[in-house]
């Protein structure tokens, strides 16, 4: 079988040699560019595919075209207020709060995407948006939560409950009139400006130094992006 | 963050000392005319379908797409954070272009799209994918592919 490849990372191809491969200047997680722009996309997937036209290898090329997204700025401001009025509460319990309210807003949104979309990627936790936000939270408490899916152990259960988290908020606010759905603009304002970013540094920093091995490498490793080891001020 | 030059220090020095595995040879299958051409994507984002296991710390298998898979119907389960998802949580085809694919298939610029398509959890270390990858290129031949779109995350 003859195989070709988009790359991401251009050192890596350099060096694995693979017989055909296009390498294409877009972040990570969008190796065919623009989202919701099929001509775009179909204009990388045939440069990669061109390259099974080449008689010898190995073949590495460039693919030309910067995404339209890398033109945008990152920063944009969420029309929708998020800031919810504090009563006499702990700072957790503020925090929590707040979180709960947070997804309380977005929840229409979010059931808008997924009508315009004709899908959502939430659910692979297996817990459903209504039980959500209480199991994320129960673990700034000190006893853990009950493990939802017995068959996995309880730090892959939060792993999945933040990415179906993250993904709630994402395809929420980028059905919102407006949005700049730009990584680094959509990260920027998950992590640095909504309570559940808040929270999952919060999760992140309680259960570093957990005794459960597993719980301690997803609280370090899976729950913030490498690149962004403090929550902006 | 696009260019390696424009990443942030510690992703780039990752992804800079990141080791990668390398062959004493080069393959280089001939592939056939456009209109012969079979198409299957490799994918190793972390995708399947809804009811599919998910994928976890380690995981070295695959998981199945079906090429009439439902938008709805799949879903990412990667382990690490460090891309961007919310491209694929607003288009599928940004990481998967299956649809794309579909539409190269009716214009006549491929011959078909495959079966079935595939993917693996990118976050384990390559050589423990290979048993699976042997394994499914066999599977690919008896789909009658005879070319293999491998797209990262």
């Amino acid at each position: 079988m003859a195989t070709t490849q988009i790359s991401l990372v251009r050192i890596h191809t350099e060096k694995i040699k693979p017989p055909r491969a296009l390498w294409v200047p877009f972040d990570m997680g969008r190796p065919l560019g623009e989202p919701n722009d099929a001509a775009f996309q179909t204009r990388v997937l045939s440069a990669a595919l061109g390259l099974l036209d080449e008689k010898e290898g190995p073949v590495l090329k460039d693919f030309p075209e910067d995404a339209g997204y890398m033109g945008e700025s990152g920063s944009w401001a969420c029309p929708v207020n998020l800031a919810v009025p504090q009563e006499d509460l702990s700072e957790e319990g503020k925090l929590i709060n707040a979180f709960k309210s947070e997804m309380n807003q977005l929840r229409n949104w979010h059931d808008l995407a997924a009508k315009k979309r004709g899908r959502t990627t939430v659910g692979v936790s297996g817990i459903g948006l209504d039980a959500l936000p209480d199991f994320i939270a129960a673990f700034l408490s000190d006893a853990l939560p009950e493990n939802p899916n017995p068959a996995y152990h309880l730090g892959h259960s939060l792993n999945l409950a933040t990415d179906d988290l993250k993904a709630f908020y994402t395809e929420a606010v980028t059905a919102q009139p407006g949005c700049a759905g730009t990584p680094d603009g959509l990260a920027d304002w998950f992590y640095g400006r909504t309570a559940a970013g808040r929270l999952l540094y919060a999760i992140r920093d309680k259960h570093s130094r957990s005794d459960d091995r597993f719980l301690r490498i997803v609280a370090r490793a899976l729950l913030i992006p490498s690149a962004r080891p403090q929550r902006p001020a | 963050m696009a260019r390696l030059e424009h990443m942030p220090e510690s992703t780039r020095t990752h992804l800079e000392n990141l080791p990668c595995p390398t062959f004493e040879t080069t393959p280089f299958a001939q592939a056939p005319p456009a209109g012969q051409r079979r198409v299957a994507i490799v994918s190793t984002a972390g995708l399947h379908q809804r009811e599919d296991r998910p994928f976890g710390l380690g995981s070295d298998d695959y998981r199945i797409i079906p090429e009439d898979v439902a938008a709805n119907d799949l879903v990412m389960s990667h382990v690490s954070t460090n891309f961007d998802r919310t491209g694929f949580q607003q288009d599928l085809n940004v990481l998967f272009p299956l649809d794309r694919l579909k539409d190269m298939a009716r214009r006549g610029e491929i011959g078909s799209a495959a079966s079935y398509h595939y993917s693996f959890m990118g976050a384990t270390e390559p050589e423990k994918m290979e048993p699976a990858a042997r394994t499914l290129a066999k599977l690919m031949k008896d789909d009658g592919v005879n070319v293999v779109l491998l797209v990262p995350v």
